[in-house]
């Protein structure tokens, strides 16, 4: 079952709570008995093997898949407020050629008036407020096929941050964007979780930025191998055994 | 329609003097903006080869109703709606690429029209107004028929067109908004299916899928967001469909023809002008 409201225990601060969750797809099992905390304001890097699990987790998590245990959400201090979610999906492509601006990708998930008739003055207004979250302004009439793998995360994420999320899951922000592009995603997740105190929840592969940014790293391979601080994690045989890296 | 008969007679156009004419003039104003806005999410959403499917379904649904002695547009619409939702089915549970199963039903829905129209040694030559079809023999009736699927596609564009625009161009964000994706693509396919089957008795098999696909071809090469999208594809296909039966009525052509080649040189024109614009 999914509890959106708070539950008590892990302290005031617990923002996600996974509790013995397991998935089943066709019989395979491909996630058994993981346990998970995400507190309040931390960003939490899932790593793992390809094929471990990590989006499947994401998928439950998002209610898109079936599981057994427990999700709770929770928001701190209220005990009936229901905890937002913010999902910005793995790198999609889109298609060079669709007519399609970032305001009208806004306009399609946000307004009630129909995008093909442009957008109302006020809903420019709120979209360019949403893009400056990002620093992604200039971005509002560009078509998001043409985009970058940068500027089109930054999109992605200022969508996902209206309305404001309590906390953030983010399937492979990193994937597709060169380093330059990397380090300011990064440094921008860092200034959004300061800013707007919410809490956040990635999958990567990119393991370097993990001791600059990430407050606890979770590797899972089918179940949660190991979890903790980025430098502990990082050197432990676990580690090595779930990337085959060999002893020197 | 007397309103637009005495409107018509007003005009000094010599072509206007027929009838059949003023039909046929109305009708082509109601119907390309309906072919203009539903061509722009067919063309998104790749389904340009699966509407094409669906107008051999219809035109399966007509022989089947032709031989068994009933209307022949209910049951081809209700035979195109089964197809349509068919697939979908399908499609949803199958591996296979959308275009290998279109091919699978589409062949299969031929097959079958000309397996049930040719039963008992039948001919095939009274078919032929659905697959060439003929504008200007539209009738004051039919012309109400496709005011009202106009407005139909225009409120369902106006409730569901920010949902299907996204589910079009990206399913799993839209699902990721909480968007009910399966929905909305039954929703159109059945919505493409009713449009298709009602318009192969007024421009036919080969005119339909240049006016499905065409004019949002031509508007993707110099549009830069939805508005330009929809209003360029509607300008496009009511530009092409008056200028189709001009040209029909002085060359003494094929309207559905003519709209067609129309249509395919203001192709030619945006995708020249493709790169100066966008």
């Amino acid at each position: 079952m999914i509890n959106f409201f708070h539950s008590g225990g892990c302290h005031d601060s617990c923002c996600l709570k996974v509790q013995h969750l397991s998935v089943s797809i066709g019989g395979d099992k491909i996630l058994k008995d993981v346990n998970l905390h995400v507190h309040c304001g931390q960003m939490v890097a899932l790593i793992g093997p390809n094929g471990a699990g990590k989006s499947t987790l994401l998928r439950a998590l998002l209610g898109e898949r079936d599981y057994d245990g427990n999700i709770i959400f929770s928001v701190p201090g209220s005990r009936k407020a229901r905890a937002r979610i913010g999902y910005v999906p793995q790198t999609p492509n889109f298609d060079p050629g669709d007519p399609l601006s970032a305001a009208d990708l806004f306009a399609c998930c946000l307004s009630r008036r129909p995008a093909f008739l442009g957008q109302s003055k006020a809903d420019r207004e709120l979209i360019t407020e949403c893009l400056e979250r990002v620093h992604g302004e200039d971005l509002i009439d560009k078509r998001v096929g043409t985009l970058s793998g940068g500027e089109l995360q930054r999109v992605l994420l200022a969508l996902a941050l209206e309305p404001m999320p309590n906390i953030l899951i983010l399937d492979e922000p990193l994937s597709g964007v060169d380093i330059e592009g990397q380090t300011e995603l990064m440094d921008m997740l860092d200034e959004i979780r300061k800013t707007y105190d919410l809490s956040i929840l990635m999958t990567t592969h990119d393991f370097s930025m993990l001791p600059r940014y990430a407050d606890r790293v979770v590797l899972i391979d089918h179940e949660v191998k190991i979890q903790g601080e980025p430098k502990e994690v990082l050197a432990s045989d676990e580690f090595a055994r779930a990337f085959h890296i060999r002893e020197v | 329609m007397n309103l637009w008969y005495m409107i018509c007679e007003a005009l000094p156009i010599e072509m206007l003097r027929w009838d059949f004419m003023k039909n046929a003039l109305l009708a082509l104003l109601l119907m390309a903006p309906l072919f203009g806005m539903m061509s722009t999410m067919i063309v998104t959403g790749r389904m340009s080869f699966f509407s094409d499917a669906l107008g051999h379904s219809a035109f399966t649904g007509i022989a089947i109703g032709c031989i068994f002695g009933l209307a022949p547009t209910p049951v081809s619409v209700a035979f195109s709606v089964a197809f349509a939702l068919l697939f979908s089915y399908v499609r949803s549970r199958s591996n296979q690429a959308a275009d290998t199963l279109i091919g699978v039903f589409s062949s299969t829905a031929v097959a079958l029209g000309i397996f049930v129209a040719t039963l008992g040694g039948g001919s095939f030559t009274k078919y032929n107004k659905y697959l060439i079809g003929d504008v200007l023999s539209v009738t004051p009736r039919e012309i109400g028929v496709v005011a009202l699927v106009l407005l139909g596609v225009t409120v369902f564009w106006v409730c569901w067109g920010n949902r299907l625009a996204l589910v079009s161009i990206h399913p799993q964000l839209a699902s990721s908004r909480g968007m009910k994706t399966g929905l909305t693509q039954t929703l159109f396919t059945v919505c493409i299916a009713v449009v298709v089957t009602l318009a192969i008795n007024w421009v036919g098999l080969l005119m339909l899928n240049s006016l499905m696909v065409l004019p949002a071809a031509s508007a993707r090469n110099v549009s830069k967001n939805l508005k330009q999208y929809h209003g360029y594809s509607v300008l496009f296909a009511l530009g092409a469909s008056l200028g189709g039966l001009v040209l029909s009525y002085h060359l003494g052509a094929s309207t559905g023809a003519s709209i067609s080649l129309c249509l395919a040189g203001i192709f030619a024109v945006s995708f020249v002008l493709r790169k100066k614009i966008s």
